[in-house]
C-alpha cells in the first residue's frame, strides 16, 4: 500500500490567514472567541469565533469580485489559494479535490440573501472551488457532520490508495449562520461564556467559523516541512442514538482501535491527542470514557475548540494541521478554557505550553450521527531517509 | 483483491415503488411522498416505530437499508461488520428549508432540536446503524449526480483494508418534489459483477 502524507496547509481564521499565525497565537494562547452582538446573527449577545468580514474582502479581492462570491467561497478560495501555490502542483488529471463542510452556503437560504437558493446545493459550491482553480476532476464533497474535516483526509488517502489520484487537495470551511446558532441553541448546546473543554464548570459549546486546506499526497519528494504520514485511520459508527454520544464510548473507543490496528502501533506510541471536546457534557464524558477504555489517559491531550470554536465541518482538519505544527514544533499547545477536571475517568489535560518530543499523534472527532473518526498521524523528519530504510 | 466482489442484492425506491432486486414488492397510486413511504412501511412489516420521527430523507434511505439488510440472515448470527457510504444531491436540503422557515420571522420564531437534528444527510446513516446495529464505517458523499465509479472504488478500499465484510451503498436523493433511493449491498457473495457497467445498469433499472 502506497504510504500518504498529509503535506502543505493553510487556515483561514479569527486567528490569523495563514498557518504560521494562526499557530503563532495558540502558542500565545491567543483565543479567536469574542463576544458577538449581530441581532442578524442571532437575538442576543452570544460568543463566536467569526473572521472579520472587512479582513475576508481585504484579502479577496486579488481573486475576484467579492459580490460573486459567497463568504463561505471566498474563505476557502483564500485557504486553498495559499496551499495550491505552496505546492506548485500543477492540476491535472492526477489531482483530486475534496470539500468537506456540514452545512455549505446554507446562509443563502436567508430571506435578503443575493444569491439564489440552488448556491446551498453542496456540488454547486464543488463547482465554484473546482472553475476556480481549475480542476480537471469533480470536487468530492463530503457531509458526515462533524468528523467530516478529518474524515475528508481518511477519504484522500483511501482514493490515493486505490489509485485514484496522486495528490488530493481539501479544503474544509462552515460559516457561523443564524441556522447553525439558532440550531444549536435549541438544543440548549450553547455555553453562555467561552467553551471549557473538560473543564467541570463547562456549559457547552461555542460556535466558530473558519476555513482550513491541506494538501495529501503519495509524494515523498517536496513534502512541507510540517509534512506527516497518515499510519491509520478508521470511523466508526456509535449505534445508539442520533443527537448523543454513546454512555460507553463505543464508537469513539472502536475507531481508534481500529485506526491503532492499521497503523501497526500501540497505545504507548502515541505521543499526543488532539481530541474533540466540544465541551458539551455528554461530549466529552464519553470522550473520557473511550480514551480510558483505549488506555490513553495518560497520554497529554487537548481540545482546540478554545480558539477556534467549533468550528463543524473545518474542525478536524483544522485541527490536524495544528497537530502536524504542534509535532514539528515539538511543542505541546494548551488546551485554552480548561480549569478543573470535569469528567468521570482520569485525563490528561495539556495546561501549559510546553516543549516535548513528539512523533506520533491521535486525532480523534465525533459528531451527530453517531460517527466518530480516529486518525493516527507520525511526522516525517526526512523523507529521504526514510525512502532508503523503506 | 483475493476475492471478486459482487452486488448481493439491491433496492429502489421511486415512482411510488419499493423493489428489492428488480422486482416491485409494494407499488401504490398515490403521488404524495409521505403516504406512500408511511404505506410501504406498514405493508413491508417494518415494525420500528422511531421511523414517524425521521425525516423524509431517513426515511427514504432508512427503508431502502430495511429492505436489504433484513433479508440478511447472517445478521442474526451476530454482530456484522457493515460499511454505510451513502451520496445524493440534495444533501438534507429538503430539512434545512424546514429549519429555515422556523426562524426566518422573529415573530413566529420556533426553531426544534426535533427538525435540526435531521439538517445534516448522515443522519440517515445513524438511522440505519442503530436499527441494525452496526458499529461500522459510515460516509456521505455529496455529487451533483450518481457516481458509480467514486462509489465502487471507495467500496473497493473498505473490503480490501477489511474495514468492513460488506458496503451497504448507493444514492438516496430526497428534494422539495422529488425522492430516489438506490441501495445495493455489495459482498463476496451473489452472481451480480461489482462493476461501473453494472451499478450503472442496475442504478437506472
Amino acid at each position: 500500500m502506497r504510504k500518504v502524507y498529509v503535506s502543505y496547509n493553510s487556515i483561514v481564521s479569527a486567528l490569523g490567514f495563514d498557518s504560521k499565525a494562526v499557530v503563532e497565537n495558540i502558542a500565545n494562547e491567543v483565543s479567536g472567541i469574542r463576544k458577538i452582538s449581530d441581532p442578524k446573527l442571532f437575538p442576543t449577545p452570544f460568543y463566536a469565533s467569526l473572521v472579520a468580514s472587512e479582513a475576508i474582502s481585504e484579502a479577496f479581492h486579488q481573486f475576484g469580485a467579492t459580490e460573486a462570491y459567497t463568504r463561505l467561497e471566498q474563505l476557502l478560495i483564500l485557504s486553498l489559494q495559499h496551499v495550491i501555490e505552496a505546492s506548485k502542483l500543477p492540476l491535472n488529471d492526477r489531482v483530486g479535490l475534496i470539500i468537506s463542510t456540514t452545512k455549505g452556503n446554507i446562509d443563502v437560504l436567508e430571506k435578503d440573501s443575493p444569491f439564489p437558493e440552488k448556491r446551498a446545493y453542496l456540488a454547486a459550491l464543488g463547482n465554484v472551488l473546482k472553475n476556480f482553480f481549475g480542476f480537471q476532476n469533480d470536487a468530492i464533497v463530503l457531509s458526515n457532520a462533524c468528523v467530516s474535516g478529518v474524515l475528508a483526509v481518511a477519504v484522500a488517502k483511501r482514493y490515493i490508495q486505490q489509485g485514484t489520484y496522486d495528490h488530493v487537495f481539501i479544503a474544509s470551511g462552515d460559516i457561523v449562520s443564524q441556522f447553525i446558532l439558532s440550531g444549536f441553541n435549541s438544543f440548549q448546546a450553547m455555553s453562555s461564556l467561552p467553551c471549557k473543554p473538560y473543564s467541570n464548570d463547562r456549559t457547552g459549546i461555542t460556535i466558530g467559523e473558519l476555513s482550513a486546506s491541506a494538501l495529501v499526497t503519495s509524494e515523498e519528494k517536496n513534502l512541507a516541512p510540517e509534512a506527516v504520514e497518515i499510519l491509520g485511520e478508521a470511523s466508526c459508527n456509535d449505534a445508539n442514538h442520533i443527537s448523543g454520544p454513546s454512555r460507553t464510548g463505543e464508537g469513539l473507543y472502536r475507531s481508534i482501535q481500529s485506526a491503532m490496528k492499521e497503523a501497526a502501533i500501540e497505545a504507548s506510541t502515541i505521543d499526543y491527542i488532539s481530541a474533540h471536546g466540544t465541551a458539551t457534557s455528554f461530549n466529552d464524558e464519553m470522550e473520557a470514557i473511550a480514551f480510558n477504555r483505549a488506555a490513553l489517559q495518560n497520554v497529554p491531550l487537548n481540545s482546540l475548540k478554545g480558539y477556534f470554536g467549533h468550528t463543524l465541518g473545518a474542525s478536524g482538519l483544522v485541527e490536524t494541521i495544528v497537530g502536524m505544527h504542534s509535532l514539528h514544533q515539538n511543542t505541546l499547545f494548551t488546551s485554552l478554557g480548561f480549569s478543573e477536571l470535569g469528567v468521570s475517568k482520569p485525563l490528561t489535560i495539556i495546561t501549559e505550553v510546553a516543549p516535548k518530543e513528539v512523533s506520533v499523534f491521535l486525532k480523534t472527532a465525533s459528531g451527530f450521527g453517531g460517527c466518530n473518526t480516529a486518525a493516527i498521524f507520525q511526522k516525517c523528519h526526512n523523507t529521504e531517509t526514510n525512502n532508503q530504510t523503506n | 483483491m483475493s476475492t471478486k466482489l459482487h452486488i448481493e442484492r439491491y433496492c429502489h425506491i421511486k415512482n411510488s415503488t419499493v423493489s428489492l432486486n428488480g422486482a416491485p414488492l409494494f407499488e401504490i397510486a398515490s403521488e404524495d411522498f409521505l403516504t406512500f413511504i408511511k404505506a410501504a412501511y406498514k405493508e413491508l412489516d417494518t415494525k420500528y416505530s422511531k421511523f414517524f420521527k425521521m425525516d423524509n430523507l431517513s426515511k427514504l434511505a432508512f427503508l431502502a437499508a430495511d429492505v436489504l439488510l433484513k433479508e440478511d440472515t447472517s445478521l442474526s448470527e451476530g454482530e456484522k461488520n457493515i460499511a454505510i457510504v451513502l451520496s445524493n444531491r440534495a444533501s438534507s436540503l429538503d430539512t434545512d428549508r424546514k429549519h429555515q422557515a422556523s426562524i426566518s420571522d422573529p415573530k413566529n420564531y420556533y426553531p426544534s432540536p426535533a427538525v435540526f437534528v435531521y439538517t445534516l444527510p448522515n443522519i440517515c446513516i445513524g438511522e440505519i446503524s442503530i436499527k441494525h446495529k452496526l458499529f461500522s464505517e459510515n460516509s456521505f458523499f455529496i455529487f451533483e449526480t450518481f457516481s458509480a465509479d467514486l462509489l465502487k472504488v471507495y467500496t473497493e478500499s473498505l473490503l480490501k483494508t477489511n474495514k468492513a465484510e460488506k458496503v451497504l451503498c448507493g444514492w438516496v436523493d430526497f428534494d422539495a418534489d422529488s425522492y430516489e433511493a438506490f441501495l445495493y449491498l455489495v459482498s463476496s457473495e451473489g452472481t451480480i459483477e461489482h462493476n461501473n457497467n453494472e451499478i450503472t445498469r442496475l442504478y437506472r433499472l
